[in-house]
């Protein structure tokens, strides 16, 4: 009897197994069937590889000085031009993409924990609601990125102290977003059945509720990561992001600024790759928010 | 509609409170000795114990707070000692040009923005909702500092037909006024004109998906009265959130383009603030800031009660 009951449930938990990965296949499929989220993903993967290959194809390095090329416009041997040090724009550029896109991702690790704790903590302790979410409001209230210049203003300018400053500025509304999702799941059915059983809080949080209720925070995560990639480029600009002989693409255009009339290659192009790389990460949210949040998407019509 | 604005009035004061408690913990957030940096090089021990006993430095933290909050409540927001003038005068002077600015920008991309999406709704599904679409979707993607300066490199230094930075006011000589704030305020409206014009675009659509925009059709109502009276209308809410939004980054947006554009605005004064380490003026100009955006989204949530009467008695 035991010995039957044991295949039984096996096969019962291998034929769920099996759903579990067909649903997760057909998601995938419906996904990079969506043009704008493929479209997103391979301009994303292109200057992601870009990034992580910066060694190999930086034809230079991006703080040699080199007095015999100055402002050099953009040619066959500099194809961005030099700077006002004779550094090469493009070596620059190309390892300003390795600098935001970590900051970017740090910062969107940082806020996606933060905020689903905070935003699970105020809609699960009903005493904490009101405190966390009124502090959260104040800091709402700061306009756009001004906290996060003054932030990291009085912190000092280093990479890590953009990463805190950044997180500090975006965790409040991605915290909003979950609580908001999370009060939703909370109220369904089948989280009273799993008090019912006698599941543990921990377990009803992890498996039941968050697993729920992930589809806006990715969604949300998705433009965190662009935001703060212009972010990071409005830090460095004012010189309160990594300082400068750093490569970082607000460093870079903050030196187009100062050579403004003589060189327009050394602001044009990083400004450029940041526009196409924020663009991708702004289709592929597009698209993400067309499939895992159809009541929210901007296309819903043409479907 | 009367409760409702005291109601609202009155949910600001924990947000307030909030604002200016971080704003006074970013001081304290500053490492090393914050005294040294505005002493400079050459200020002696003695010098250096003044600015600390003047600044309340040497007294624990909570009565520097409560000595804040009670500045704060008089106006008194302290004392820059590098511009040598209180705080608070130096930023409300330069608060007309990030207002006028941010305000300007936000008229140029609610206009043309909704243009755009009330366009695209109406064209649905033709090349004219698909382009109106992608040049927002661009224009949201592309960092408005940086678009400043390509405006300045292709207007200012190689058309040569405006000023690529420096400001006149508005007293002295309109036309001048004009030529500097023109670019500045493109370049804001220009990024935001597309987060606008999706959300009226796909508010509209929903709208005009309804019944009773079917019916005034087939009454043969004419297609304006359709559209604006009926149609815009009922699809305002949402379009009204996302301008409170938008306000909201056209300030912060203002505070990085005067520095692009040399604007003497509250941008400009916190930037050169933290090029000086001059920590009150960087408070002070994040404090009043803050109150602004907090009055303006005040105004959006009067908006909303204007559009839809229904939210008028929840308060």
């Amino acid at each position: 009897m035991t010995a039957e009951a044991a295949t039984d449930s096996f096969s019962i938990g291998r034929e769920i197994a099996l759903a579990r990965r067909r649903r997760k296949l057909v998601f995938l499929r419906r996904l990079f069937l969506h043009p704008s989220f493929l479209a997103g993903f391979i301009i994303l993967t292109i200057f992601s590889l870009t990034a992580l290959m910066a060694d190999v194809i930086a034809p230079y390095e991006p703080t040699n000085l080199n007095y015999r090329s100055i402002l050099a416009p953009p040619s066959a041997e500099f194809w961005f031009g030099t700077d006002a040090f004779g550094r090469d724009v493009l070596s620059r550029v190309i390892y300003g993409t390795r600098v935001s896109l970590r900051i970017g991702i740090a910062v969107v690790v940082l806020t996606g924990i933060l905020g689903t704790l905070l935003g699970t903590l105020a809609s699960y302790v009903k005493w904490l609601d009101g405190l966390i979410m009124r502090s959260l409001d104040g800091l709402m209230a700061f306009p756009g990125v001004l906290l996060a210049i003054a932030l990291a203003a009085a912190l000092g300018p280093s990479e890590t102290n953009a990463i805190i400053a950044l997180t500090v500025t975006f965790t409040p509304r991605t915290a909003r977003i979950v609580r908001a999702s999370v009060i939703v799941v909370q109220g369904m059915q089948f989280i009273e059945a799993a008090h019912a059983v006698g599941a543990g809080h921990a377990r009803i949080i992890f498996k039941y509720i968050l697993a729920n209720s992930l589809s806006p925070l990715i969604v949300q995560l998705t433009f965190v990561f662009a935001v703060s990639i212009v972010a990071e480029a409005v830090l460095s600009f004012l010189g309160v992001g990594p300082p400068p002989p750093a490569p970082s693409l607000g460093n870079i255009i903050a030196d187009g600024r100062s050579n403004i009339q003589e060189a327009w290659w050394i602001a044009v192009f990083p400004g450029l790759i940041i526009a196409v790389v924020v663009l991708g990460l702004n289709l592929m949210g597009d698209g993400l928010r067309d499939i895992l949040d159809p009541r929210h998407s901007a296309s819903r019509e043409t479907r | 509609m009367i409760r409702f604005l005291i109601y609202r009035l009155l949910s600001a004061i924990p947000v307030l409170f909030v604002v200016s408690l971080v704003t006074f913990l970013i001081m304290w957030l500053v490492p090393g000795d914050i005294t040294a940096e505005i002493g400079g090089i050459d200020a002696s021990a003695a010098d250096l114990q003044a600015i600390r006993e003047r600044l309340g430095l040497d007294r624990p933290l909570w009565e520097r707070a409560i000595n804040w909050y009670g500045d704060l409540l008089q106006g008194d927001l302290g004392y820059s000692y590098l511009l040598n003038r209180s705080v608070t005068d130096a930023v409300l002077e330069r608060l007309p040009v990030t207002l006028s600015l941010a305000g300007i920008s936000l008229l140029l991309a609610t206009v043309i923005g909704m243009l755009l999406g009330i366009l695209a709704s109406v064209r649905h599904n033709t090349w004219l909702d698909q382009s109106a679409m992608i040049t927002a979707l661009v224009g949201l993607s592309i960092p408005d500092f940086w678009f400043g300066i390509v405006m300045i490199i292709f207007f200012g230094v190689w058309l040569g037909w405006l000023p690529t930075g420096g400001f006149v006011p508005l007293s002295e000589d309109p036309v001048g006024w004009a030529r500097s704030m023109v670019l500045p305020a493109f370049t804001l409206a220009i990024t935001q004109m597309g987060v606008i014009a999706r959300m009226t675009r796909s508010s509209m659509l929903d709208v005009l998906s309804q019944d009773y925009i079917r019916t005034a059709r087939a009454k043969g109502m004419p297609a304006r009265t359709v559209i604006f009276r009926h149609g815009l209308r009922n699809a305002m809410i949402p379009i009204v959130t996302v301008v409170g939004v938008i306000s909201g980054v056209l300030l912060s947006g203002a505070v990085v383009i005067e520095t692009v554009f040399s604007l003497p605005g509250v941008g400009r004064l916190i930037i050169g603030a933290i090029q000086r380490r001059d920590f009150p003026i960087i408070q002070g100009g994040l404090l009043i800031t803050a109150c602004v955006f907090v009055f303006v989204n005040i105004l959006v949530d009067l908006a909303y009660a204007w559009f839809d009467p229904r939210g008028r008695d929840d308060g």
